[in-house]
């Protein structure tokens, strides 16, 4: 399977970004990363935008669903928001949108910190598995993995989709 | 299979995580690291307008204190409560033990109220140990003051002021002064020190307060103050314990303060950005001066907030290693 190369997605991605917020008459968005992929995205994405603007980290490690079975995330490192998030249009951006739960786990932490006027969800890629109602509003690419195949971006740069091999005992 | 399995230590599982929290003798630096780290990104949680993450929902964790504590009970508590577990206070001291129940008794009881993780804290060496090897093996046991013998967590939460305010430990000179005989905190932060890598860990203490022993440590020994302040990074003044002296190791406190008392004029010795740390509770005009502990150089009241987090990161890794160790013995048996 070939994979597609982020730097020729990100483009239409902040297009389409950029057509979504004026749709929704959202002037002034605040963008979030999520790490450590969805950080690496999210600058590029900026740098696309021309925008030079302080970007929020989010590590959701805390938050979750699988802390009885998988246990602690070992590296886990503190979410850095510059930014207040009450009231705010926040851009949400990630690498891989698999089964939608690190999305889940994102917006839960996101309003321990306060109540945000709006979400818009940004993924890289998303490989059509979705467990939970959570849809990306732009989207690079949509890829449908064989069975036991994974992909992971390699960056920061440059940016670089490869494909793995699942082994048994991991999970998402 | 069993928790005496002579393969690993007691507090690690089979795949070297943290099972059970009960001395910093023997975890690897890499172990130290994690953990400060993981504090760390904890430290970011207590910083914000909801202090709390569900890390641990559903989960109970049961405090059993043997003997008096504020601070590291109410910071276990805290911690806890910011995991979202819930959690239950046990001051034993004045409950079933003095109708006559023993230790074992109690233990087996809280663990039939499906307590997952117990925080020990005992006067008797050994007893957190004792408690994870033959008492509860299921329940992760942490260790929240034994006797002399250790205090990890206020060892590692004294790490991680020393990693925050001086970056560090590779080039450090770190002193340790006053009670060290009684102090459990001076063995673990001995321990943790050397284990992390700090190059020169000094105690500084009459000869009646330091145990016999004490160059096992790789520690150097100072008995007069002046000497042993020259030049230092960090000061960690202990408590004189007096609950624990038995007569005849000191003339009086008048005369331990003249001498290892912690005044400005001593700590100009010091680096002048030298941090000056307290485990508490503070004796002021005992071992500390009080222009000292309320001064630019103290980092002590920094201390209790680091102990949350730390005790967070505890909490979460010897959860996370005693239910992969359980889930590991189930599909094996």
């Amino acid at each position: 399977m070939i994979l597609p190369s982020p730097a020729d997605l990100l483009p239409a991605m902040a297009r389409e970004l950029k057509a979504h917020l004026a749709r929704h008459d959202i002037a002034a968005a605040r963008f979030i990363g999520i790490r450590t992929g969805g950080v690496w995205v999210a600058q590029a994405l900026l740098a696309e935008l021309g925008r030079q603007e302080e970007l929020g980290t989010l590590d959701v490690s805390f938050y979750r669903d699988d802390f009885t079975r998988s246990g602690l995330h070992p590296q886990v490192r503190p979410s850095e928001l510059p930014f207040e998030i009450d009231g705010q249009h926040l851009v949400l951006i990630d690498d891989v949108l698999m089964s939608g739960r690190t999305i889940r786990a994102a917006l839960n932490e996101l309003f321990d910190y306060g109540r945000p006027a709006s979400v818009t969800l940004v993924c890289l890629l998303d490989l059509d598995a979705r467990e939970l109602p959570i849809r990306p509003d732009v989207v690079g690419s949509t890829l449908f993995l064989p069975a036991g195949q994974r992909v992971k971006l390699t960056g920061p740069a440059p940016l670089t989709l490869e494909l793995r091999c699942l082994d048994t005992q991991a999970q998402q | 299979m069993t928790p005496t399995d002579a393969k690993r230590p007691l507090q690690l599982n089979d795949q070297g995580q943290l099972r059970h929290f009960l001395s910093l003798d023997g975890l690897p630096r890499e172990l130290l690291s994690e953990l400060l780290e993981t504090a760390d990104s904890f430290l970011e949680v207590g910083a914000r307008a909801v202090k709390k993450v569900p890390l641990l929902r559903g989960k109970t964790v049961c405090n059993v204190f043997f003997e008096n504590s504020t601070r590291t009970r109410t910071t276990f508590e805290l911690a806890a409560q910011r995991l979202s577990a819930d959690v239950i206070t046990l001051n034993v001291s004045t409950s079933s033990t003095s109708k006559g129940e023993t230790l074992f008794d109690t233990l087996r009881n809280l663990e039939a109220m499906a307590a997952d993780m117990f925080v020990v804290r005992h006067a008797d060496s050994g007893a957190a140990h004792f408690i994870a090897e033959h008492v509860c093996p299921n329940v992760a046991v942490i260790n929240g003051g034994d006797g002399r013998h250790g205090h990890p967590t206020q060892g590692m939460l004294d790490m991680l002021t020393i990693k925050r305010h001086k970056g560090g430990f590779e080039n450090l000179s770190v002193a340790i002064v006053g009670d060290i005989l009684h102090s459990r905190v001076a063995r673990s932060d001995m321990l943790a020190l050397k284990t992390l890598g700090c190059p020169d860990i000094r105690v500084i203490a009459p000869k009646t307060l330091l145990p016999v022993g004490i160059e096992q440590y790789g520690v150097r020994v100072f008995h007069n103050l002046a000497e042993g302040l020259k030049d230092v990074d960090v000061v960690i003044m202990l408590r004189l314990q007096k609950e624990r002296m038995q007569g005849g190791l000191l003339p009086s406190e008048g005369e331990f303060y003249r001498l290892y008392g912690l005044t400005e004029q001593r700590l100009a010795l010091a680096k002048p950005d030298a941090i000056v740390m307290h485990p508490g509770p503070i004796n002021r005009g005992v071992e500390i001066e009080s222009a000292v502990a309320d001064g630019a150089q103290s980092v002590i009241l920094n201390q209790v907030t680091y102990g949350i987090a730390i005790r967070m990161a505890v909490l979460s890794m010897a959860m996370s290693g005693q239910t992969a160790q359980r889930q590991a013995e189930q599909e094996n048996a």
